[in-house]
């Protein structure tokens, strides 16, 4: 096990982090910007170096300030978390070549699934169904209309290199497809760098099902079930759940069989998040590989009871797994609502400001991870996320009954947050049934 | 010219009687004359007046480096004497350098006077030297960290009073 590493990221997983290392016996070195200079999770960390102003491209995303922070504090390796360097490819390359373990895929793995077009013809090879679409990218808006005709309209044009929604147009008749494969071209130019976009064919009212995974250098490989994270807005998740309401036992073993044939096939390490989309028929296709820990692997840990980030840290020190498929067991229904200080009233416009007032909830069952507390001053420098709370009860109606509660108790004040579109969301008659897709959000509200 | 020499040793005697008496301001009237002297602070007990983030930077120090340090800083001013003076703060993560080389002398010294293009010192980061220039006029009146110290961004390297 590593003696000390480093923390190349902020806010609540940066704390996420530092927990998992105290529990290994583990020093870990925070870095952080001038803007979070007051987090009291830098109190908890064993060093904190300043890297920067505020601006993430002069600290959270500075490499050479990260690598330097690193090699000053003389740490053995360094974990990405989620968001900023956590699947930059270069910025892996580099720790490698500086000697520090990136607590992460290696960058072979991490590059071939980072390209959303070898990925999906690894699923190919991999005996896994991928969403029927182009084989590789698309040049011309003439020769992807052609493709988009044989495929059947519905479709989407997604950015070969893109994450987070950005790049994506669904596009419903060929009147509107050229704008649109131009729109998406320089959005995923704009945002990643790389306008190379693809075509699928457009699953209507999908669920998003996403299979969490471990696998270690010695090629042996666990997953960990599977999360539901079809309450989306704009492609950001709002809400997740395992186990998936609406798998049942065999498509459930089929998918996360079909997430540990990809990984094995593309030779990946530490931890991961293999997702699919679920139509009406319970028929799976393979979209894309999170080469990271993911924001909602708190359901995940709660559902199984694994400490998901002490893998990483196992694995990425060179530990084989001794621990059998079987081993891994899911117990009860777990749900996380993100808590975003963004104002559902006011089309999730976000609301930065001073939190006053911090009262977070408690009681059989509930989780929040959070960097927040009375006094912190939400910036627009970085992500909205508040705090997240996860639920974690015998069956699904008691862990709604268990969240709900815990939010009509949680007190922030007085910025405005997602947690009155959460409670509605909660309450819904379609969530309580069973009955969404990820369109089910921007529908109805 | 000895009425004025006279007067300059009356003054010498009179800071020299401050000082010892610890003492920020005397007037004296004479008739029409008056002399007022104000000696700026008196130097408090040495509280680093560092942010709770640095202790875990000098940790990583070794302990001889941690203990210069913390000298340098108690010997520096306290609050009152920094509110005219200049810092220098480190633009980057590395490791402070005082002197261009191992056995060369140090780029500046207390007291050295420094124009903006002065080079005061150099911060390794990654294996790459990089000098770091004043960016401001005057002269050198505290020196904050240590030959091979660890600095973070931002970090207060040198105070220095403008002309």
């Amino acid at each position: 096990m590593f003696s000390k590493i480093l923390i190349a990221n902020r806010g609540e997983i940066a704390l996420r982090i530092i927990r998992a290392c105290h529990e290994l016996g583990v020093q870990a070195v925070a870095v952080y910007s001038q803007a979070d200079k007051d987090a009291p999770y830098l109190q908890l960390a064993d060093e904190a170096i300043c890297i920067g102003p505020p601006d993430p491209a002069e600290s959270y995303l500075n490499i050479p300030r990260i690598i330097s922070a690193a090699e000053i504090a003389d740490v053995e390796a360094i974990h990405p978390g989620y968001g900023f360097l956590a699947e930059n490819v270069n910025f892996a390359r580099i720790c490698r070549d500086c000697g520090i373990t990136f607590i992460g895929p290696p960058v072979e793995a991490m590059q071939l699934l980072g390209d959303k077009i070898q990925a999906r013809k690894l699923a190919q090879k991999a005996d896994v169904p991928i969403v029927p679409g182009s084989e590789g990218t698309i040049e011309k808006d003439t020769e992807a209309l052609k493709l988009a005709d044989k495929i059947g309209f519905p479709v989407v044009i997604k950015a070969v290199a893109g994450g987070g929604g950005r790049g994506m147009r669904v596009v419903h008749n060929d009147v509107s497809f050229r704008s649109a494969f131009y729109a998406a071209r320089a959005e995923a130019e704009a945002a990643f760098g790389n306008g190379s976009v693809y075509l699928e064919k457009f699953i209507i009212e999908p669920r998003h099902v996403e299979v969490q995974v471990i696998a270690d250098n010695d090629g042996n490989a666990l997953h960990f079930y599977e999360r539901d994270c079809s309450i989306q807005r704009r492609y950001q998740k709002m809400i997740e759940e395992s186990p998936c309401p609406v798998l049942d036992e065999r498509t459930r073993e089929k998918i996360c069989e079909a997430a540990l044939r990809i990984i094995k096939k593309a030779n990946y390490v530490n931890a991961g998040t293999v997702e699919f989309l679920l139509d009406k028929d319970k028929k799976f296709y393979f979209i894309e590989v999170n080469t990271r820990i993911q924001v909602e692997h708190p359901v995940t840990e709660m559902v199984t009871d694994h400490d998901l980030v002490e893998w990483q840290l196992r694995i990425a020190s060179g530990e084989p797994i001794e621990l059998s498929q079987r081993h891994i067991k899911h117990t009860g229904v777990a749900i996380e609502c993100r808590i975003n200080a963004e104002d559902p009233a006011n089309n999730f416009s976000s609301c930065p400001g001073t939190i006053t007032r911090y009262i977070p909830p408690g009681g059989l069952g509930v989780r929040v991870d959070t960097h927040v507390y009375q006094g912190w001053t939400v910036s627009t420098n970085y992500d909205s996320l508040i705090a997240k709370v996860i639920v974690h009860r015998q069956d699904r109606a008691g862990a709604i009954a268990t969240m709900k509660r815990a939010l009509r108790e949680f007190v922030i004040e007085p910025v405005k947050t997602t947690i009155p579109a959460c409670l509605e969301i909660l309450s819904h008659n379609l969530f309580v049934k069973n009955k969404i897709d990820t369109g089910f959000v921007e529908r109805n509200f | 010219m000895a009425q004025e020499n006279a007067d300059l040793l009356k003054i010498k005697e009179l800071i020299e009687m401050m000082k010892e008496n610890d003492l920020a301001e005397v007037e004296i009237k004479h008739g029409d004359d008056k002399i007022f002297l104000k000696r700026s602070q008196p130097q408090p007990p040495a509280i680093t007046a560092v942010p709770v983030i640095a202790p875990h930077v000098s940790s990583a120090l070794s302990g001889a480096n941690a203990a210069q340090a913390s000298v340098t800083e108690a010997a520096s001013s306290g609050p009152q004497q920094k509110t005219n003076l200049v810092e220098i703060k480190s633009p980057l993560v590395g490791t402070f350098y005082a002197t261009p080389s191992p056995d060369s002398e140090p780029y500046v010294e207390l007291g050295s006077p420094v124009t903006s293009q002065t080079v005061v010192c150099v911060i390794e980061a990654m294996k790459v030297m990089n000098e770091i220039k004043a960016e401001t006029t005057g002269t050198i009146a505290e020196i904050l960290v240590t030959n091979g110290q660890a600095v973070e961004f931002g970090q207060v390297l040198f105070r220095v009073k403008p002309d």
